[in-house]
């Protein structure tokens, strides 16, 4: 140990710069200002994006971001305005949210409920973000969605298809603009019996989790209500990669539908699995075999290639799509990154902006005035049609696309075509069946 | 004092003085100035310091002591919070129930491991503590969904029984709390233009912490202890002695893991969430290259492996290519685009890169981990003294 030296000439002068430094302005408060969490106090407003930038949703993750950026420069003012213009709500005026200056945070949810609670904390508790928004899975969904409600800011749900998050788990500050299982269930089963007939037998692989299961019990409800019968449902480990073994029994029942509930890269390689044991060009009980992939997204019809063609499932928006609104979000979009976004950059985008409407509309960003303005506000103009958040459960009702594997794909990203567009009013549940509560709004301390 | 030698009293206070005062020591930089994003003060991560620091003490003990190298730790850190989060949602949201109730489920389920694992040694114990954790997430994250949440997890819900607790107000939402201080309150401080926060539940957990690592120091200078050390320098000559070891490995382990279930119930009071991912096999890892990182075998050395990793998942891992750009808005644009890209693979989701770089560099040029590099630096500035043969091994790794 060095020897300490003790001056009284020394110590005088600490003590001075000591005493200096407390006298400075110093006042102890409480968290609350100006009555809800993350006050904007200067020219700016503080948004945090969270998102899955490494894990199995990476690429989701990084096209979320990109929406995010362009959304941000759209509502900053910047570029050519995107869906600001085709919005049927004309609160923006792109100079920022109430005149503050859009800015933002990011961090990596690493699809893991811990990490993205991390992450999402520190952005509230550190970075001051007033709304949090962006992941790519149900259970990051709840577990941030719950973190915001208890922290008392808004979360706006990225890309996630559970039942559960606005229905068992749902909150009063979270709000959902993409589709649900349920609405899947609901879209694709009048067209896969137009298409296949209404005496098929289906035969479910489902992953074992959560949205597995919300999904698998859909996709089965709504086709035995329409006359189908399900032979068998069987559930896949999540981490499995190799698909064999699964596939063999559908060879030995009398099956003559293959119902694949997974997502991302286990659909990949389920669906290859399935085609390499030639059940597409199986004959049972004198139909043709098919096989139906209820979520359908483009970033998993480019892993599965040649694979999905012909195949039905079922999505939330493709950029493929005519309507104002479309046009002119894949327009900005392509022409900042040279490329069509997913759907998971369109929910993002979307979310983002009418978060930014919500505030304006409301005069606040009190999550309880944006709860306010966002509970049975219809919109337009924003690639789904005509669009309802109600108020319930905080999640939108809109038309469902039915999609199918294209045959002759023009490029990579011309994988799928639209078959179909459901009308809201055919997938429209009772806000109740799924249970949950959503309890009051929180604007925190 | 409290029994310990004088070397060691003073370790102790330094701890407790660094832990008692990190909000300020981890706030350096001014609110609103470019370098704020390395502040570190802020609740949420204050808090994962501490809980990760307790889960690699009690690693330390089992690896650092023993030399048992069990890849399945995350699993004891899950089921403690499942355990505490089900004591919150049947009992009280107090936090006293459900963080003592993790430690016994904890040490009970780690009974069960250890008891089978610790049948074998080296890597073949590693692989059964590893399967033993894939084990328990697989089934967590689908089989036992009714009793785990599966993947959405548990939280509290407004409808859950809280036997013990008064009725909510309405429109309430339950919150952790210790009688009554809710874990989330915070008081702050502003000094000029720095903030200083202070948050109930970070100094709960670090009072836990403290008597954890109090007690990770006593078991280390105990006889017991000094027979871990034992069986880590050679388990086979001590058997030839006539010495059973499985009481005193099982004993280790059945510690560590309840070290793991005390963090994982202290995650839950802090933050009321628990997801299967906790127990996934990185997870575990993650608590190795903690230990590692810190320096196997030294008392202080898991606490500051632990809070390297967290400081850069958290605040490495949130830095993106905007800010590099506001950073190094001054260079000609040219120039500014270049430094970026040189820097951009090792920020943002590349975190995990430049930890990895870290960790190698530790490894090669610090085989005892940071405390090496520390006692490095401060042999630079003592003046020559004689022989330091303190046996203690209370600076020196075991090994």
């Amino acid at each position: 140990m060095s020897k300490l030296n003790l001056t009284r000439r020394g110590v005088l002068q600490t003590g001075v710069v000591a005493g200096a430094g407390l006298t400075l302005p110093t006042y102890l408060r409480a968290e609350s200002h100006a009555g809800f969490t993350n006050a904007p106090t200067g020219d700016t407003v503080t948004l945090g994006f969270n998102v899955p930038q490494s894990g199995p949703y990476a690429d989701e993750g990084a096209d979320e971001l990109r929406a995010y950026e362009l959304a941000v420069e759209h509502l900053n003012g910047g570029g050519d305005g995107g869906l600001l213009n085709t919005f049927s709500s004309k609160a923006l005026q792109g100079n920022g949210i109430l005149g503050k200056k859009v800015e933002y945070v990011t961090g990596d949810t690493q699809t893991k409920s811990d990490a993205a609670r991390a992450s999402a904390r520190s952005m509230i508790e550190k970075d001051g973000a007033v709304m949090i928004t962006g992941g790519s899975s149900s259970g990051v969904a709840v577990a941030v969605q719950a973190l915001c409600q208890e922290a008392g800011v808004i979360f706006m749900a990225g890309l996630t298809h559970s039942n559960d998050t606005t229905g068992k788990d749902k909150k009063a500050n979270g709000f959902r603009h993409f589709f649900n299982s349920y609405m899947s269930g609901a879209a694709l089963a009048p067209i896969l019996a137009a298409n296949y007939g209404n005496d098929r037998k289906a035969y479910h692989l489902t992953a074992d989790y959560n949205w597995g299961y919300t999904t698998e019990e859909a996709v089965r409800t709504s086709t035995e209500a329409l006359g189908w019968e399900t032979v068998a449902t069987v559930l896949t480990p999540l981490t499995q990669t190799d698909f064999s073994s699964y596939i063999t029994p559908i060879l030995q029942s009398d099956a003559d539908v293959l119902v694949l509930n997974h997502y991302g890269g286990n659909m990949v390689n389920s669906l290859t699995n399935a085609v390499q044991f030639g059940l597409r060009d199986r004959m049972v009980n004198g139909k043709q075999f098919e096989i139906v992939v209820p979520l359908y997204s483009r970033l998993m019809a480019k892993g599965a290639g040649a694979n999905v063609k012909g195949i039905f499932g079922s999505t939330n928006w493709h950029w493929s799509l005519q309507d104002e609104g479309s046009k002119a979000f894949v327009k900005s979009f392509g022409t900042k990154y040279g490329f069509p976004p997913s759907q998971a950059a369109h929910t993002c985008y979307v979310q983002a902006l009418l978060y930014a409407d919500a505030v304006e509309r409301g005069g606040s960003f009190n999550p309880c005035a944006v709860g306010e303005a966002l509970k049975d506000f219809e919109f337009d103009g924003m690639g789904n049609g005509p669009t309802l958040y109600r108020g319930e459960d905080h999640q939108c009702f809109k038309d469902v696309l039915v999609v199918k594997g294209k045959e002759n794909p023009t490029s990579e990203f011309d994988l799928l075509e639209i078959v179909e567009i459901t009308p809201v009013s055919q997938v429209t549940y009772d806000a109740s069946i799924f249970g949950g509560e959503l309890g009051a709004c929180n604007p925190g301390a | 004092m409290f029994g310990l030698e004088k070397k060691d009293a003073r370790l102790l206070i330094l701890v407790a003085v660094l832990v008692a005062f990190a909000p300020f020591i981890l706030n350096p930089f001014p609110e609103g100035s470019g370098l704020a994003q390395f502040n570190a003060g802020y609740p949420d991560l204050m808090q994962r310091f501490v809980i990760f620091g307790i889960f690699a003490i009690g690693f330390n003990i089992l690896f650092g002591l023993t030399g048992y190298l069990s890849f399945g730790h995350a699993a004891f850190l899950g089921v403690g919070s499942y355990a505490a989060m089900w004591m919150m949602k049947l009992l009280t949201m107090n936090v006293i129930p459900g963080i003592v109730v993790s430690v016994i489920v904890a040490g009970v389920f780690s009974l069960a491991v250890g008891w089978i694992s610790l049948r074998r040694s080296g890597i073949y114990f590693s692989i059964l503590t590893l399967a033993f954790a894939q084990m328990s997430y697989s089934l967590a994250y689908s089989v036992l969904t009714p009793l785990t949440g599966g993947e959405t997890g548990l939280q509290p819900k407004i409808t859950d029984p809280r036997i013990l607790d008064a009725a909510l107000a309405p429109g309430a939402t339950p919150k952790a709390n210790l009688f009554g201080l809710e874990m989330g309150s915070s008081v702050e401080l502003g000094m000029g233009s720095w903030l200083f926060t202070f948050n109930a539940g970070y100094y709960v957990a670090a009072i836990v912490m403290l008597v954890a690592f109090y007690m990770s120091i006593r078991i280390f200078r105990s006889p017991f202890g000094m027979m871990l050390r034992a069986v880590k320098s050679n388990q086979q000559r001590l058997n030839y002695t006539g010495l059973n070891t499985k009481p005193y490995t099982l004993a280790a382990f059945v510690i560590s893991g309840m070290y793991a279930g005390l963090a994982g119930g202290l995650m839950v009071a802090m933050d009321t969430q628990v997801g299967a991912e906790r127990m996934f096999w990185t997870a575990s890892g993650e608590v190795v290259l903690m230990t590692i990182l810190g320096g196997v075998g030294t008392l202080i050395g898991p606490v500051l492996g632990a809070g390297a990793i967290k400081y850069m998942e958290n605040i490495l891992s949130k830095i993106n290519s905007d800010i590099l750009h506001t950073w190094f808005a001054f260079l000609p644009d040219g120039l500014e685009d270049f430094v970026v890209t040189l820097i951009y693979p090792f920020i943002g989701k590349g975190w995990h890169l430049t930890l990895g770089l870290i960790f190698m560099a530790v490894v090669i040029f610090l085989p005892g981990g940071l405390v090496e590099g520390g006692q490095k630096i401060a042999k630079l500035f003592k003046r020559k003294s004689p022989v330091d043969d303190s046996p203690d091994g209370k600076t020196t790794p075991a090994e």
